[in-house]
């Protein structure tokens, strides 16, 4: 037969269904490395933190927390640990493919091979861009707003542990079974019960509904914190841009998950129960899973980017020293992208042979997006017009961003014209132009905003001589790593392949490596930053307002008290701060006591439940599935059940945090 | 129109200087046209492209916070109606061109649109299906097929129809032009032609699984003269294609080498668009009728395996077929609404299709 291997052979047993000690990979030397490392780490782990007796301040603070600072900043730790993973998984592809040239096998085996660029994409997005963005706006938006949290502080916390359930139940498959080989989307038929049969699909499926819950849930959140809890006096057009962006990315997310959690549940049905949705036979429709699939996704890739347009607005601002330019023209502008990015989704599949109407009403819908876009472009280039630019990180990570999205979306317009797609659909062309958007535009943007209001949530600045480093490694490399690709894209080679024939393609593989080298270093510098930053903070430490900023999150102390803001502030415009400062501004000493809500820990609990339960699923362990989800359902309506919800801080307690300032 | 034949020059020249740019210097109408899409849209779109980069280093430097003289620091320039006519303008009238140029193009590069207004001779019928992991060729106007070759003449159209076994894939050869889907129970189409002889690489460019690296072909495209002798050649060294014969082939296989088949049985492509190669199956076609009739109902119930069509294809995770077990009744004749013995060959099918409509 084709190889010598063979999956374990199925066998059903009522306690653990159909796991067995065969599907533990010990004979996956990688595997059995990175586990030994993982396992070293988590007890070091435990160990210092049993040593610093830290499991009662961590769950205190953290696990039952409710703040959404607490928890915008725990998205961007589960942010930054997944990226770790999700960057081994772009390394391993690099080097294998640097090596597997002109019928070299390379290292990793298909088998090994194609669960690897499945995870590196669903970690990507699902668990390192989305936590990123759900992050930031989470911890920025409220204080933007002059509110105290978002609208239902419990939700928060209950979307945020969630989102973690989900991001385990990936790194399970690591080390119990394997994990989907049918790239980051799971097209059928190849996804079915016939043609991907054992685990890897199912923990690909529970893993994204219960992330799934979690990213709905939030989404509902926000709106309706954005909606009901702006400071008295603040319009809908008196918001800062960021909050605009984070308002129509959230009413995206609102929108199309719900499709996604549909179309998931229909593969489900295939799967688990001999459905026939998208089966070849009895009647399925592939096709239509790839239609939903992408009614879905090309919203999903402008609920990553829209945040990050409100960052880089946020910035472009505040270090030109001038108001955005054009404001309404922003907001609208994405608004516009909010409602065409609905109506694009067949060009990814502009090649499965619909009519030429069709395709050219796609391919036209996608380069009228490529018109707000390019208005919010020139908007930033403006608002420098005539300004005064301080070109700190925060700044240099926007002018990377302005050069490298502006080649991406222009290779993005390309692949919007159907034939040329034709060419280059599923080439590494493609794979050059999606990374040159989400890495140009997510990553950087990340960067910035975490650069940016780093000083908000901790009271001192990051390093400068290393956030410098950071940039300049992740801007050339992004260019190393991915200008070959699309070189080799106009050759013709394909995506995920794990091997291929023509030893012309090597140069090109192995330059890409290097670049990924590159952002390694990047990367590294990153987390470099964050040691040195932290143990130089009382020599970082600066006030709270360090960048001169325009927006409200800047009235507030460093790091912000638990209540935010120790007064309403009463809003008469846009960038209130701003006027406030030309106007001496100072908070009264006049306090009242706050109402604040209670921390708690039925979010974690449910969301531990919701990953036991989807680990049953997964394999085919009834009785815990079950289980699970009574429990769940028992925390559940327990919960509502607790009277036990706010508290007041009193008038001394709010006077002394006010007294005591930053870092103090 | 000469600066656009110098840039053509250009890219030419650099796509000849290093590896294949088969995207840049296609061998074919198709590509030629696609290419030429290619670069009239780059250089629309530079038109906006490249002031937006020279302003994203020009203003920062130009306007940065230390330079010597700030009396141009206008903190209230937030807002220019002309400014924003023009980058809202400008940007909209760069997409009505680059639409215009889809619409037509889109329209002239149809895949399912026939190479015929080329004049360039009678077009050859290849019928293309994806096995798992290497592609079938056949010939239907030969009666021959071959197994990851495909030879085409060159300077006439070649129209492909393709399907698949099991798992969607796309056959693509970039130094002919564009590529389309296949998949299973469906046929879709392509036309391409090659204008030079030559060897050219063909693959699949969608994943497929296990076996998707190797799933390459070459792509032999010879005078008129050469392809009849392929032709010959493959029909003196081929064994028969019969349907027993597919359903061998159709197993899981990586890294299939070249092999010829000197006959094909009649309708064999049909069947295998309809999922019903093996005896014993219901031709999709056949299955919409019966929908269409009102379908089984809980009396069809017995006849659910011959409908059954992907269990008995599954495979593992490293391409090994697997049995799965079924949770179908055995097949059970007597309950048949339409015995199999009466399953109307793939012509009477057609007919009666036509009736209906």
């Amino acid at each position: 037969m084709s190889t010598n291997m063979t999956q374990p052979s199925e066998t059903l047993s009522p306690i653990f269904g159909r796991l067995s000690l065969d599907w533990i990979p010990y004979h996956e030397p990688i595997l059995i490395g990175t586990f030994a490392g993982v396992a070293l780490g988590g007890l070091l782990v435990l160990g210092l933190m049993t040593y610093f007796r830290l499991w009662v301040p961590l769950w205190k603070n953290w696990i039952t927390t409710v703040d959404h600072k607490k928890i915008g900043i725990m998205y961007m730790v589960l942010g930054f640990i997944m990226m770790v993973r999700g960057f081994a998984d772009a390394l391993m592809m690099r080097a294998q493919q640097a090596m597997a040239a002109g019928g070299a096998e390379g290292y990793l085996p298909p088998h090994h091979f194609d669960q690897v660029f499945t995870a590196h994409g669903v970690i990507m997005i699902f668990f390192v861009a989305m936590a990123f963005v759900t992050g930031i706006m989470n911890y920025v938006m409220p204080l933007q707003i002059g509110a105290r949290d978002v609208a239902f502080p419990f939700l928060n916390n209950f979307s945020f542990w969630m989102t973690v359930a989900g991001a385990l139940l990936v790194n399970i498959s690591l080390f119990i079974g394997e994990f989907a080989r049918v790239g980051w989307l799971a097209f059928p038929p190849l996804s079915g019960s016939a043609f991907s049969h054992g685990p890897g699909v199912d923990y690909y499926l529970w893993a994204l509904q219960i992330a799934g819950v979690g990213t709905t849930l939030s989404g509902i959140n926000l709106i309706a914190t954005i909606l009901k809890m702006r400071a008295p006096g603040m319009k809908m057009m008196d918001m800062p841009i960021f909050a605009w962006t984070s308002l129509i990315t959230n009413v995206l997310i609102v929108i199309s998950f719900p499709v996604l959690t549909a179309t998931l549940a229909l593969l489900t049905l295939d799967r688990y129960l001999g459905f026939h949705f998208f089966t070849n036979d009895f009647g399925g429709n592939a096709m239509m899973y790839i239609n939903l699939i992408w009614i879905w996704g090309h919203p999903e890739v402008y609920i990553l980017i829209i945040p990050c347009f409100g960052v880089f607005s946020e910035i472009v601002s505040t270090f030109s020293g001038k108001p955005i330019f054009g404001y309404k023209t922003m907001v609208w502008a994405t608004a516009c992208i909010m409602v065409l990015s609905f109506v694009v989704w067949l060009h990814h599949f502009f090649t499965m042979g619909s009519g030429a109407n069709v395709n050219t009403f796609f391919g036209i819908t996608t380069m009228i997006i490529a018109v707000p876009t390019g208005v919010k472009i020139f908007n930033w280039l403006f608002t420098m017009y005539k300004g005064r630019v301080r070109l700190e990180v925060p700044m240099l990570w926007t002018i990377g961003f302005l050069i490298t999205f502006t080649i991406g979306g222009m290779t993005g317009v390309l692949l919007a014209v159907p034939p040329v797609d034709f060419q280059l659909h599923n080439t590494l062309f493609l794979i050059a132009h999606f990374h040159n958007v989400i890495i140009g535009g997510v990553v950087f943007a990340v960067y910035a905003a975490v650069t940016y209001w780093w000083p908000k949530a901790f009271g001192f600045k990051l390093s400068e001589k290393w956030g410098r480093r950071s940039f300049w490694f992740w801007f050339v490399g992004f260019y190393f790593a991915f200008m070959p690709l699309y070189a080799l894209g106009l050759m013709g080679a394909t995506r995920r392949v794990n091997m291929y024939p023509d030893a012309g393609w090597q140069p090109y593989f192995i330059v890409a490596a290097f670049g990924a080298f590159l952002i390694l270093l990047g990367i590294v510098c990153t987390f470099i930053n964050f040691y040195v930053s932290i143990m130089n903070r009382k020599a970082l430490a600066c006030g709270n307002d360090p960048w001169d900023g325009r927006t409200l999150e800047w009235a507030t102390q460093s790091p912000p008290a638990p209540y935010n803001f120790p007064q309403e502030i009463h809003v008469r415009g846009r960038e209130e701060f701003w006027r406030m400062k030309q106007e001496g501004f100072a908070w009264s000493k006049d306090y009242a006591p706050i109402h604040m809500p209670k921390g708690t820990a039925t979010g974690a609990l449910l969301a531990a439940g919701a990953l036991v339960f989807g680990f049953a699923m997964v394999w085919y362990i009834w009785w815990l599935a079950i289980a699970s989800f009574l429990g769940m359902l028992i925390i559940g309506i327990g919960h509502t059940f607790n009277y036990n919800r706010d508290y007041y801080i009193p008038v001394d307690e709010v006077a002394e945090t006010e007294a005591k300032g930053a870092l103090a | 129109m000469q600066l656009k034949n110098l840039l053509l020059a250009g890219v030419g020249a650099f796509a000849l200087s290093g590896c294949q740019y088969h995207v840049l210097s296609p061998q074919g109408w198709v590509g030629d046209q696609e290419r030429n899409l290619l670069i009239i849209s780059t250089l629309l779109m530079l038109i906006v492209i490249i002031p937006v980069l020279v302003m994203s280093v020009y203003f920062p430097l130009k306007y940065r916070a230390d330079r010597a003289d700030t009396s141009d620091y206008d903190p209230h320039f937030e807002h220019s109606t002309k400014l924003e006519l023009v980058i809202w303008g400008v940007p909209i009238l760069i997409i009505i061109a680059l639409g215009w140029f889809t619409y037509v193009y889109t329209h002239r590069l149809d895949p399912y649109r026939p190479l015929d207004h080329l004049e360039a001779g009678k077009p050859v019928e290849v019928q293309a299906v994806s096995l798992d992991w290497k592609w079938l060729f056949i010939y239907p106007e030969f009666g021959v097929a071959s197994v990851n070759e495909l030879a085409i003449p060159a300077g006439r159209p070649v129209n492909f129809s393709l399907t698949s076994s099991t798992v969607m894939n796309t056959l693509s050869i970039p130094a002919l032009g564009g590529m389309v889907y296949s998949m299973a129970g469906m046929e879709t189409k392509l036309h391409l032609i090659s204008d030079s002889t030559g060897t050219f690489a063909g693959r699949s460019a969608h994943y497929s699984g296990p076996g998707f690296a190797q799933m390459t072909f070459d792509t032999l495209s010879m005078n008129d003269s050469d392809f009849n002798a392929w032709i010959e050649k493959v029909r003196a060294e081929g064994t028969p294609l019969t349907r027993d014969t597919y359903l061998t082939l159709e197993k899981p296989s990586i890294a299939t080498p070249v092999r010829y088949y000197g006959t094909v049985e009649k309708d064999l492509f049909q069947r295998v668009v309809e999922l019903c190669v093996e005896d014993g199956k219901v031709c999709m076609g056949e299955m919409m009728m019966q929908d269409e009739m009102g379908g089984g109902g809980i009396a069809g119930i017995p006849n659910a395996a011959a409908y059954d069509y992907d269990r008995p294809r599954a495979i593992d995770g490293f391409g090994n077929p697997i049995d799965l077990p079924s949770n179908l009744p055995e097949l059970d004749t007597q309950a048949f609404l339409f015995s199999p013995d009466q399953i109307c060959s793939v012509a009477e099918l057609k007919e009666t299709t036509t009736n209906v409509n």
